[in-house]
């Protein structure tokens, strides 16, 4: 095999253009969130889920990805580990958006009304669950423990970059092992509190799951996003061709594939029982104008990522790997919308410049973040022992 | 004999993965198209160093796959909405949602089967079982631990004396000449070759046959009986268990049929009309029920008002009129009596009405009554 014979990795300053950008959106993004909550302070907090539940998608699934790389071994992403892991850090934004979010609980969940909760059934037997202290623990709990595991597992694959000790390997692999149950656990009830509890009344056992598939799907998407502009620009280490990008593709056409597994599952169980406590909450999604997002939902989720990175060239191609993982990112942002919107505009779509705040927001946030964090780190784990056969990896 | 050989190629082998890569990239730089390359184990890259061009199979797959999810659209919409339609929990025969499960396997099925046997008929050339490196000493290295590279003696820049320095230029051990066996110069490629096919119906003759054997004679099975046999007695079957052979049993004495209570007061009219009282209560559809009965069984001799002047006209004893004082202060236990045992000419009308519908004439009758002797509170 044409094995490289050292590695090439030379440290560059991201373009000073980007800091500005990110900048003005990150301003542009504030603004607009604070003039919606002092204008339409329900609106704009139902927005804020959105935001929130992308931006930890984004974060903590980066993180699992980090976790799941030393677990499997995987050598082909080595290379581009410390992109995921800067992703991954992302987290600190999580705390910032839940801020407002507690503050404004009452707007949004039903069931934080104590004479609603005390009139209905069905809420006060899920009272011990759903009430606002217990509410609040388990955000909080549940924000240490990602921040705990990303400081751990980042901190050890840093400290390698100049000791290149390998026994930081193993012990990540040991902290990674700890950490995969509980974010099965976090992301899952994540899921169910900020978004199904929306709908108090409605229950899905598969809902889980679903907000997990988009977890991954954007965390993968912003990566690979992420990994393919710097390489194409150079900032990354030598010697990363189409086989690499190859392998970014596919995981995200396998997980645009389960997305829709999951998302037609849940469908169709809910469809076949025909019980009205589960279907209504489809129904209010087909009704008005939402009937159009529904369908757009599946066209912009699966149809138009499924053909576009079907053929094996176009999962190799940066052009479409770039547009695709932009395009499904969006598309995360657009399920979430749909899974949130409808609860505060029932009779149809509400699109406004509300909309825009959060995910301007967010998109400055990471902008910032990223380059700030490349500043104060190496782009590639030089340090890491399977660095060097991440970058022999050959389909 | 040793002159006729023709040439095949010339095979090289190697000790370990990077010398193979190695060499497969040399091969094709100096342009050689017709080699190949012959490993114990798949090797990552190697499609890039002997710059092959992806395989075809993919569109194999993609056009098994779309025509199978066609296909199983149009199938699916014709069985289950056209042929043999059955509402199936409430949902439209045509319900797509159902489908897609069923579209996912046929897909998935059709595409994965089809492109493997496509791989091995048109790619691997199946029913052709021999190959000129066969049982070479060549074939039995790069099988175990050896990695080996064969170039043809028909790509265009062949030539004994390059091939020999291009080997001993990438450090290759054992290069040897192969030749084709005699008959395997002239071999056309054909997927239905007779030979193939006949082996393929014994081996699947003898598949079946010993299948059956095995189940139906050596274990006594018989294969997919499902519901045909059941261990149960069918009726008119002999039975072996009852000493009278009787498969039929008769259900033991006293028994009483699921809501069909015997009537106690045969020939008792005085005590049912002391006993029973009429259990249903009086709404608009036990009325029409019993209007409609009334009409049917007791209007011909009745009369649609129950005067008795029937449209028999005389063929029959006129029956007395239901509104005279007697039948009027009857208790309607009584009028029951009457109608299970018949009364003079009348017969019994248990056959022709149920109980309930009986209890509704009575109901009917009373109406028809108190038509006609209707009291002064009646009008207000």
């Amino acid at each position: 095999m044409s094995s490289i014979s050292k590695i090439e990795y030379q440290k560059k300053e991201l373009p000073s253009r980007l800091q500005s950008i990110g900048l003005l959106l990150t301003v542009l993004g504030l603004v607009i969130v604070l003039a919606g909550y002092l204008i339409n302070p329900d609106r704009m907090a139902f927005n804020n889920i959105i935001g929130l539940t992308f931006i930890i998608s984004i974060a903590v699934g980066a993180l699992f990805f980090v976790a799941i790389e030393y677990l499997s071994g995987a050598v082909w992403s080595t290379p581009f580990r410390r992109i995921i892991e800067i992703v991954s850090s992302f987290v600190i934004i999580v705390p910032l958006f839940v801020i407002p979010l507690l503050l404004n609980v009452h707007s949004v969940f039903h069931w934080t009304h104590p004479e609603a909760v005390n009139a209905d059934k069905i809420l006060s037997a899920k009272a011990p669950y759903l009430n606002v202290n217990f509410f609040i623990i388990r955000v909080i709990a549940f924000i240490a423990i990602w921040m705990l595991f990303q400081y751990l597992i980042t901190k050890n694959s840093k400290i390698q970059d100049s000791s290149k000790d390998q026994t930081l390997t193993s012990r990540n692999i040991k902290l990674s092992a700890i950490f995969v149950p509980f974010f099965a656990l976090t992301i899952s009830f994540t899921g169910i509190d900020w978004l199904m509890s929306l709908e108090p009344h409605w229950f899905s056992t598969i809902f889980g799951i679903y907000y997990f598939s988009g977890t991954v799907l954007a965390a993968l998407a912003t990566v690979t996003f992420i990994a393919v502009k710097l390489n194409e620009n150079g900032f990354l280490v030598k010697g990363l061709i189409a086989d690499h990008y190859y392998s970014l593709g596919a995981l995200l056409f396998a997980f645009i594939n389960f997305w829709a597994y999951i998302a037609f599952s849940q469908f169709l169980l809910i469809w076949y029982a025909n019980l009205p406590e589960e279907t209504f909450w489809f129904l209010q999604r087909w009704e008005g104008s939402w009937v159009l997002w529904t369908i757009g939902l599946m066209i912009v989720h699966f149809i138009v990522p499924y053909f576009g990175l079907l053929s094996q060239p176009s999962k190799m191609d940066p052009k479409k790997l770039k547009f695709f993982s932009l395009w499904i990112l969006a598309a995360h942002y657009y399920d979430l919308y749909f899974l949130v919107m409808p609860n505060y505009s029932k009779s149809g779509v509400a699109l406004s410049w509300y909309e825009i705040g959060f995910p301007v927001l967010t998109v400055g946030l990471m902008i910032i973040l990223f380059i700030n964090k490349s500043k104060k780190e190496n782009l590639v784990p030089i340090g890491d022992p399977k660095l060097k056969r991440g970058i022999d990896f050959r389909l | 004999m040793m002159k006729e050989k023709i040439l095949y190629g010339y095979s090289g082998i190697f000790n370990s993965p990077d010398e193979i890569s190695h060499a497969a990239e040399k091969a094709t730089e100096i342009g050689f198209t017709k080699f190949d390359v012959h490993t114990p184990y798949p090797l990552h890259g190697m499609n890039k160093a002997m710059n092959l061009a992806p395989s075809k199979l993919g569109y194999v797959a993609l056009i098994l796959g779309l025509s199978a999810l066609m296909g199983a659209i149009f199938s699916l919409w014709w069985v289950s909405s056209i042929e043999y339609p059955i509402i199936v929990g409430g949902k439209p025969f045509f319900s797509f949602p159902a489908f897609v499960p069923v579209m996912f396997e046929v897909t998935v099925l059709t595409a994965s089967v089809g492109t493997v046997l496509a791989m091995l008929f048109f790619f691997f050339k199946l029913p052709n079982n021999s190959h000129p490196l066969h049982g070479t000493e060549y074939m039995q290295k790069v099988s175990s631990d050896k990695f080996g590279l064969f170039i043809q003696a028909e790509d265009a820049k062949f030539e004994e004396n390059a091939i020999k320095s291009f080997f001993e230029s990438v450090h290759a051990s054992d290069v040897n000449a192969v030749y084709w066996d005699d008959e395997e110069i002239n071999y056309k490629h054909r997927i239905f070759e007779p030979k193939f096919l006949v082996f393929l119906f014994v081996a699947a003759l003898i598949t079946s046959g010993a299948t059956y054997f095995t189940l139906n004679k050596l274990m006594n099975m018989v294969p997919f009986n499902w519901m045909m046999e059941q261990q149960k007695q069918n009726p008119q079957q002999k039975s072996l268990i009852f000493s009278d052979g009787y498969g039929m049993r008769k259900p033991v004495e006293g028994t009483i049929a699921r809501g069909f209570l015997p009537y106690q007061f045969k020939g008792l009219p005085d005590l049912a009309a002391e006993k029973l009282i009429n259990p249903i209560p009086i709404t608009k559809e036990v009325l029409a029920l019993g209007q409609k009965k009334y009409d049917t069984f007791c209007s011909p001799c009745h009369d649609y008002q129950g005067t008795g002047i029937s449209r028999l006209r005389g063929q029959f004893p006129n029956p007395p009129s239901l509104h005279s004082d007697k039948v009027r202060n009857w208790k309607d236990g009584r009028i029951y009596a009457v109608i299970m045992d018949g009364q003079n000419v009348m017969p019994s009308y248990t056959t022709q009405l149920d109980e309930n519908e009986r209890w509704a004439v009575i109901h009917y009758v009373r109406a028809l009554q108190r038509s006609q002797n209707a009291k002064e509170s009646d009008i207000k």
